[in-house]
């Protein structure tokens, strides 16, 4: 497999180490009866350029590299890791986690590994995919093309990222498995100036490939232009409305209501220790039947795609709900095995400092039949929300929150007059059951979305088609 | 609450001695940033500024009595920024190995070279840059081992658990201590260190089963394990503030006054910090440009930095680009008296830096005489807001609109748990119309703030 050939000589030759030394490493670790042990090798390159004030005044490059090392007997787990990729130090490590394991079962959990899946994005390093001049001047023609669309425009971010990954994860069962993760990022904001009103919109999007994503189809001018147009539409918001109402929501980036209101009510953890809204709940209806949602990691080149999770499990089109009853959770390795059942490719992890656990990957729910018009047409007096920015969730109570970034009124089946961003709440295990019509439009987001849990940071995806939901309470400042 | 009767157990615990400056680890780490800065220099730079950081840690959790997980942690990292003249160039590696360190400053070099040549870049002005360097008591090691620590865990999930019957499940306790060394440098000749720890040991538990489930949590964090709450103060608080939720309802829709928690008020705060912040200033997205020497608070409010205070979780004598930091007034009489500046921000509004490149330092809010409880008499009826939910807060024009949940009030006295309702109004208006602010301090974080009672904000419920 050249690929694990690759990432074998990225990670350990350069530092020195042979198969054989993960060996050693992890019959220390075996040395005590465990569960599970694994030991997580990774080397990371990251750069970001931004423009501002017409020009691009900096730029940053950083490069982390190190593994962690970790054992899991029944729910206990011993981790450590280090920045230093080096067979002293991997074995002190080793022999400091195993002393988790007071009284093993000695159980090995075996689970096969396999041999094979569809690697979902190429194996490519995306700093090096435009020299650094051409960076440079992508950022700056984007500025300029912006600042065209409008002479209220009044200041242009514009920002590049890209992140370069390789992995190399060694499992208790002697499996070796690479993986190569190529992810870009790119981001317009602009700042609009009206009579002293001042206000802003925001676009962007990425992948799992290379800067080319960004000149394929226009993408990076049309940011600018959706970045305008969110701007121009805040400028003639008025204040929202306050109260419970019928919302609908546009399609594509408010699936971000899906990942918050049950994706994060879904993951294993949470449900194995009975502390989600969802627990126990498994063959119950939690949606109306319109609704089926999937967490996906294998859509090719897709920001929350992974070939395989950072447990080495290659990722699935996992069914979370079908047609309105709960189907199952989300899985990393403990969790699965403590609950019984299999893992789903979602044990991931921010890096090798940190410990995985169930998160998802890309969230979102199937097409249903009304065209999105009709939808609206048939709301007497509600809101429409078509952008968003972030979300929450307290996941025992289950109420969440997800913020608008731009969204109208819909008065007598249609919209009308642009409202000001405004904070929408709801209980996970009912907003769904609310969902009274779904359109047949369904989008994926643009590839911006970044998902935090327990300090941990992960890139995902979500998606929807146009939803109308019958109830949800609106934190305008209108009442 | 500051658990000061009761710090037995975190006393016993120390039982291993340390100096409180482990000089040869400084030295060690000015040695990689000087030939960093070095190194610059020598790859042409004109100017450079370095610095080097290292972390030891280990963190623990117990659940339902017993160990969870053990975690150790070892984090270094150092980041180097040149200039080519105006152009700037940043990286940043963990890799501290005399080859990694030409080719960090080889990327930052070649990013420099990129770069657009920016008339405010550039290091600070020397004078500005600090000279006294005080002891300011930031390093306690704990010593803690796995064992006692998981122990301390699990003492603090009893507490918690033990506290009342319904309390139904939980998420565990955590212990963690963590101690560091940090050295900034520049071409300057500005090259100081210094070490510091921080200790902390939280819980969370449930309450109630079904839909009717509640969670909440209690941590204390301390550079000084001494000063932590004890670890049965925190579970009992934690299992407290959970069964307070139980049976929480919505609100109709209303205007009322709220009042924000100790620990919710500090978020209000750090949103007029943000829109007082040189970045949100030059980029002009900020609800409060220029808004110096104007009133932006009631006449009673006085909002200071104290960054030399002596074992505080925000103190330091100089900032991230070591510039010294002031104490000052950011605040007084309700006026605008400075921003929050670094030295490229400061440029870029034609200003001086203020000594806050990475933040400010023990931003104090001065309080008043009412205690928490004399707070909700002053509010009489109306929100008491404990939790917020989600980033609904626009820092351009200050409209603001978040999930809330916390109990609701009528005379002076809490009535119910609330939840499922948002708050909302514009930042600009609730900050004029804060009423009062109470002496009920949270100590816990870099803003150190009483609550704070607004007087109107619209609510959205059911």
């Amino acid at each position: 497999m050249p690929l694990l050939e690759q990432v074998k000589h990225t990670i350990l030759a350069a530092n020195g180490l042979q198969t054989q030394d993960i060996d050693r490493v992890m019959a220390t670790l075996l040395s005590v009866p465990v569960d599970a042990a694994d030991i997580y090798f990774q080397s990371s390159h990251f750069e970001s350029w931004s423009l501002e004030g017409g020009i691009v005044k900096e730029g940053s490059h950083s490069i982390e590299h190190g593994a962690g090392v970790r054992v899991v007997s029944g729910d206990k787990t011993g981790f450590a890791y280090s920045d230093r990729i080096e067979l002293p130090i991997l074995l002190e490590a080793a022999n400091n986690v195993k002393a988790i394991v007071k009284h093993g079962q000695n159980v090995q959990h075996k689970i096969a590994t396999p041999q094979n899946w569809p690697q979902l994005y190429q194996p490519l390093n995306p700093l090096k995919s435009l020299a650094d001049q051409d960076k440079i001047d992508l950022l700056k023609r984007v500025d300029t093309a912006t600042r065209k669309l409008d002479s209220r425009i009044e200041e242009v971010m514009v920002s590049l990222v890209a992140a370069y990954d390789n992995l190399l994860i060694a499992n208790q069962d002697g499996s070796l498995v690479a993986d190569v993760r190529p992810l870009v990022r790119m981001n317009v904001s602009v700042i609009m100036v009206e009579n002293g009103r001042r206000e802003q919109g925001s676009m962007g999007g990425g992948s799992r490939s290379d800067y080319s994503y960004f000149l394929e189809n226009d993408r990076a001018f049309e940011y600018g232009r959706e970045a305008v147009r969110q701007a121009q539409v805040n400028l003639q918001a008025e204040a929202a409305p306050a109260g419970n109402m019928t919302v609908v929501l546009g399609p594509g980036w408010p699936g971000i209501l899906l990942h918050e209101a049950i994706g994060h009510g879904l993951e294993g953890d949470f449900n194995r220790k009975g502390t989600s809204a969802f627990s126990g709940r498994v063959g119950e209806r939690v949606a109306s039947d319109l609704c089926t949602v999937v967490d996906d990691g294998t859509l090719a080149g897709r920001r929350g795609s992974l070939s395989i999770d950072d447990e080495g499990t290659p990722t699935q089109n996992t069914v979370l709900i079908e047609k309105g009853i709960l189907k199952g959770y989300m899985q990393d390795k403990l969790n699965a095995r403590l609950m019984g059942v299999n893992p789903t490719g979602n044990g991931r992890r921010e890096s090798y400092a940190h410990l995985p656990m169930p998160r998802m990957t890309n969230t979102y729910m199937l097409p249903g039949e009304s065209e999105p018009e009709e939808i609206i047409r048939s709301v007497k007096k509600g809101l429409y929300a078509r952008n968003f920015g972030g979300g929450q969730v307290d996941i025992t109570s289950g109420k969440f929150v997800f913020s608008a970034s731009e969204a109208y009124l819909i008065e007598d089946g249609k919209i009308t007059r642009p409202v000001k961003g405004a904070t929408l709440i709801g209980n996970g295990p009912d907003v769904l059951t609310k969902v009274s019509m779904v359109g047949n439009d369904l989008q994926l987001d643009s590839g911006v979305g970044t998902c935090g849990k327990d300090g941990q940071s992960v890139p995902v995806g979500v998606g929807q088609p146009t939803l109308k939901i019958d109830g949800l309470t609106v934190g305008g400042t209108n009442i | 609450m500051n658990g000061k009767s009761d710090f037995n157990l975190a006393k016993l615990l120390l039982n291993r001695e340390f100096p409180v400056q482990n000089q040869a680890e400084i030295n060690r780490l000015k040695t990689v940033v000087q030939q960093l800065l070095d190194e610059a220099k020598h790859q042409g730079a004109s100017a450079a500024e370095a610095a080097f950081s290292v972390d030891n840690g280990l963190s623990v959790s117990a659940r339902l009595g017993e160990v969870e997980t053990v975690e150790f942690h070892c984090d270094q990292g150092i980041g180097v920024t040149v200039y080519f003249g105006q152009q700037k160039g940043t990286a940043s590696t963990n890799d501290v190995s005399p080859e990694s360190l030409k080719e960090t400053v080889q990327a930052a070099c070649s990013i420099a070279r990129y770069a657009s040549a920016d008339e405010y870049a550039g290091l600070p002005d020397p004078s500005q840059l600090a000279t006294e360097f005080p002891d300011l008591d930031l390093n306690h090691p704990w010593g803690v081992d796995a064992e006692q620590a998981i122990a301390l865990a699990i003492e603090c999930e009893n507490a918690a658990r033990g506290y009342d019957a319904a309390i139904s499940n939980s998420e565990g306790a955590s212990v963690s201590s963590h101690q560091g060394t940090r050295v900034f440098g520049n071409s300057l000749g500005f090259l100081q260190g210094y070490q510091s720890s921080r200790h902390s040991i939280s819980c969370s538990v449930l309450a109630g089963s079904g839909d009717a489930m509640q969670r909440d949590y209690w941590y204390s964090v301390a550079r000084n394990a001494a000063n932590l709450q004890s670890a049965q103060a925190v579970g009992e608080k934690a299992a407290q503030r959970t069964l307070a939720r139980l049976n929480a309802r919505s609100l109709s829709t209303r205007q009322c006054p709220v009042l924000f928690a100790p620990e919710m008020a500090s978020g209000l705060i750090g949103a007029l910090i943000g829109a007082i912040s040189g970045g949100s200033l030059y980029r002009k997205s900020s609800f409060l440009l220029d808004s110096l020497n104007t009133q932006v608070l009631p006449d009673f409010v006085r909002i200071h930095e104290q960054p030399l205070l002596i074992g505080a979780l925000g103190s330091s004598s100089y900032d991230g680009e070591g510039v010294a930091t002031q104490t000052r007034d950011i605040v007084s009489e309700g006026i605008l008296r400075g921003y929050v500046l670094s030295t490229y921000s400061a440029k870029k509004l034609g200003m001086q830096s203020t000594g806050n490149a990475g933040g400010v330092h023990n931003l104090t809010v001065e309080t008043g005489s009412n205690d928490f409880t004399a707070m909700l008499k002053l509010m009489n009826t109306g929100l008491l807001v404990t939790e917020l939910m989600g980033q609904g807060v626009n820092r351009v024009t200050g409209d603001y609109s978040r999930g809330a949940s916390g109990f609701w009030v009528e005379n002076g006295v809490i009535q119910y748990p609330v939840e499922e309702i948002t708050i909302a109004g514009n930042l600009k208006t609730m900050l004029r119309n804060i009423v009062a602010i109470g002496n009920d301090v949270d100590l816990r974080g870099n803003i150190r703030t009483g609550s704070i009672l607004v007087e109107q904000m619209a609510i959205a419920g059911e």
